[in-house]
């Protein structure tokens, strides 16, 4: 059987002196309408314009059923490809063919109006992503009931509340009911419950054996729901694979790109991150036994310090860091929080501050951790950052016996002893 | 659908042929967009729909006080009120359709770069949707006939051609600019002052024998003379000087192919440089 994807040395350029500052209607004249002698020579004088190759020769397939996981750094050509694939811009090269229906979700709410009610938006929305007015007839009460909107779907959504908009956007998208789904960052939206609800759907749509390419930042999401990943960098196809690899090389580049190693982090410019206060967490430091920088691997049972740094703008004293330890499929492992803290000091505090967490015997098994750091003020997400660091922990002879174990998450101490 | 779908996406350069089959398969989509378009342009208004009869009411009242009483401007036969209403008709419904048709793909700047269904039904949607209003329009001016007793006659039967045309001349004015606003916002200044002056150069105010008689077929590159000539005949029984008017409905389909076209060819790059 043919794939139900086929992509074709697909190269995307953009021209960045012409098509990013606009040109106005007058140097547009003088350029087609120039004397062609004329034309010629400042065609040879001129430098060509400049490009920026978005996408470059990037060559795959996809088999039907598939459910293939799209990972690169902010501007490596996730976002061009999936664009390319819907249709909504023209590859420079290449080619993509398609054997099926395509349903494309770039984003939540697409030509959602605010003037309009939510039900009148479920039908202008679902048209607009392709669905005939016959197919939203019939699973409109499912789209209501999955939104949870209840009694305000005959008000304008203008009055809605976020959540509220969100989840009959998604809930329309989500019945999209065409062979293959794509989704950008569609998760990237919503409280956590919400992100939580939305997932489920997205694996029952992937077990009904629909081919779904799905780019999220949210590598957790990514492990959950993909059999197959795809890492972009920088315009390139860097890795086909499976998912796991592909999550794994994925961290990889978003460490190796911040120079030398250090066991300072800077966070005031981190990527994949939920600032809905502003960007209060100012960045990490990682110490180990002794108070030594932990700059490389950190062994098992080793002692863990953990330094946020963080700004709060006004006086407050209900406020908490939360440190989450996820392993390189997404899985959370441990997650450490001040709200654990049974001797926390609840004094009002304002600009600057540190908050350190000791963990005193690291136990989890040798591997790549991926540490999300987030701040709550007033018991509400402030700021969140999903990849603040990886840590990776290496073997070390926790139990005397130069004995590890290869399955299970951490180690815990434990005694054998023959009992007769 | 059929299970066989395919479709293959590749580079696109110059003119492109018009895909009808695609405009055919979302044809559902266009009366979404034109069902859209009406529910919320009167939404949160005190007056509502009485907007579209009001402009050509109080345009019709201005110019029949300005230019027929002051200026002694006369109708072709009819009382003049329903000369300029049956001109203001077909022409509101044409200005406000190319200023709104050209705005469409900017306005909608997120149907463009985040989703795919044929481009050319968010200015054609723009046009349609104020097919309400020149409806509106024309009862009102049927209203009128009724209050100064002027007779209809069989000509009424030519008004949908006149319509058609109507449709045809504006979507192909707004296809033009609404692809030359994405890349030139030049576009959102010009088409104001266009408007104002297409008043002039269309026999709205006055009857085309005002005009020279060898200037006359000139008058007939501009399509909406023969709208404004056309309804005047179907409506009123007024004169029609033949020549004028096919030429003129001749232009509007000229128009409207060349509008098709002229977006077909620049639509490529929209997502791009919007």
């Amino acid at each position: 059987m043919p794939p139900i994807i086929d992509v074709n040395h697909l190269s995307k350029e953009y021209e960045l002196g012409r098509s990013i500052n606009r040109e106005n209607l007058r140097e547009f004249l003088m350029r087609k309408f120039k004397h062609p002698s004329r034309r010629e020579s400042t065609a040879r004088n001129s430098k060509k314009p400049r490009t920026f190759c978005a996408l470059d020769d990037v060559s795959f397939e996809v088999a039907q059923g598939d459910v293939v996981g799209i990972l690169g750094r902010n501007g490596a050509g996730k976002s061009t490809l999936l664009k390319i694939i819907s249709k909504v811009t023209d590859p420079t090269k290449g080619s993509v063919t398609l054997r099926g229906r395509l349903g494309s979700l770039l984003e939540v709410g697409t030509g959602f109006h605010p003037e309009l009610t939510g039900r009148e938006n479920v039908y202008l929305n679902g048209a607009i992503l392709g669905m005939s007015k016959a197919e939203i007839d019939a699973c409109f009460d499912e789209i209501v009931a999955f939104s949870e909107i209840g009694k305000f779907l005959d008000i304008p959504v203008k009055r809605y509340s976020s959540g509220m908009y969100l989840r009959l956007a998604f809930a329309v998208a989500a019945h999209l009911n065409t062979e293959i789904l794509i989704a950008d960052e569609v998760l990237a939206v919503g409280d956590v419950a919400f992100q939580r609800k939305c997932l489920r759907k997205m694996s029952e749509v992937a077990r009904q054996g629909r081919t779904v390419l799905f780019v999220s930042h949210n590598v957790a999401a990514v492990g959950d729901l993909c059999s197959r990943g795809i890492v972009l960098d920088a315009g390139r196809l860097a890795f086909d694979g499976t998912a796991k690899q592909a999550i794994q090389l994925y961290i990889g580049m978003m460490f190796n790109t911040q120079g030398t190693p250090s066991h300072v982090i800077d966070l005031r410019g981190a990527l994949d991150r939920r600032s809905p206060q502003g960007k209060l967490l100012q960045g990490i430091e990682l110490y180990t036994n002794h108070d030594e920088p932990l700059i490389q691997g950190i062994p098992l049972g080793a002692r863990l310090k953990i330094r946020v740094h963080f700004n709060l703008p006004s006086s407050t004293s209900v406020f908490n860091v939360g440190l989450g330890f996820n392993n390189t499929v997404g899985q959370r492992v441990f997650t450490a929080h001040t709200a654990f803290e049974p001797d926390r000091d609840h004094a009002a505090a304002v600009g600057d501050q540190v908050m350190a967490c000791e963990i005193p015997n690291l136990t989890l098994l040798p591997g790549d951790y991926v540490l999300r750091v987030w701040l709550d003020v007033g018991n509400t997400e402030a700021d969140l950052i999903d990849s603040a660091a990886r840590i990776t922990v290496v073997e070390s002879d926790f139990y005397g016996s130069g004995k590890l174990p290869t399955d299970g998450m951490f180690v815990l101490q434990h005694r054998w002893s023959l009992a007769s | 659908m059929p299970s066989s779908f395919e479709v293959t996406i590749r580079p696109h350069r110059g003119w492109q042929p018009i895909d009808v089959r695609e405009i055919w398969l979302y044809r559902e989509l266009l009366v979404f967009l034109i069902w859209r378009d009406i529910k919320i342009r009167y939404r949160q208004t005190v007056l509502g729909a009485l907007w579209a009869v009001l402009q050509p009411l109080i345009a019709m009242v201005i110019f029949t006080f300005i230019f027929n009483r002051l200026a002694g401007v006369k109708s072709d036969g009819p009382p003049y009120p329903l000369f300029a209403l049956a001109g203001l008709a077909p022409w509101t419904f044409f200005s406000t359709a190319v200023s709104q048709s050209s705005n469409s793909l900017v306005s909608n700047q997120q149907l463009v770069s985040k989703i795919y269904f044929p481009r050319v039904f968010i200015p054609l949607g723009s046009v349609g949707a104020l097919l309400l209003d020149l409806g509106l329009s024309l009862v009102l001016l049927a209203l009128l006939m009724f209050h100064y007793r002027w007779p209809v006659s069989l000509n009424l039967l030519w008004l949908p051609v006149f319509i058609v045309a109507a449709v045809l001349a504006a979507s192909g004015v707004g296809l033009t600019l609404s692809a030359f606003n994405v890349s030139f916002r030049d576009v959102k200044y010009a088409v104001p002052f266009l408007i104002q002056m297409g008043i002039f150069v269309t026999p709205v105010i006055y009857p085309i024998r005002y005009i020279p008689g060898s200037w006359r077929i000139l008058m007939g590159l501009n399509p909406m003379t023969g709208v404004v000539l056309g309804f005047r005949y179907a409506i009123l029984g007024s004169p029609s000087p033949w020549p004028v008017m096919a030429l003129s409905l001749a232009m509007s389909v000229v128009l409207f192919i060349s509008g098709l076209l002229i977006f077909r060819r620049m639509e490529r790059r929209f997502a791009d440089i919007i």
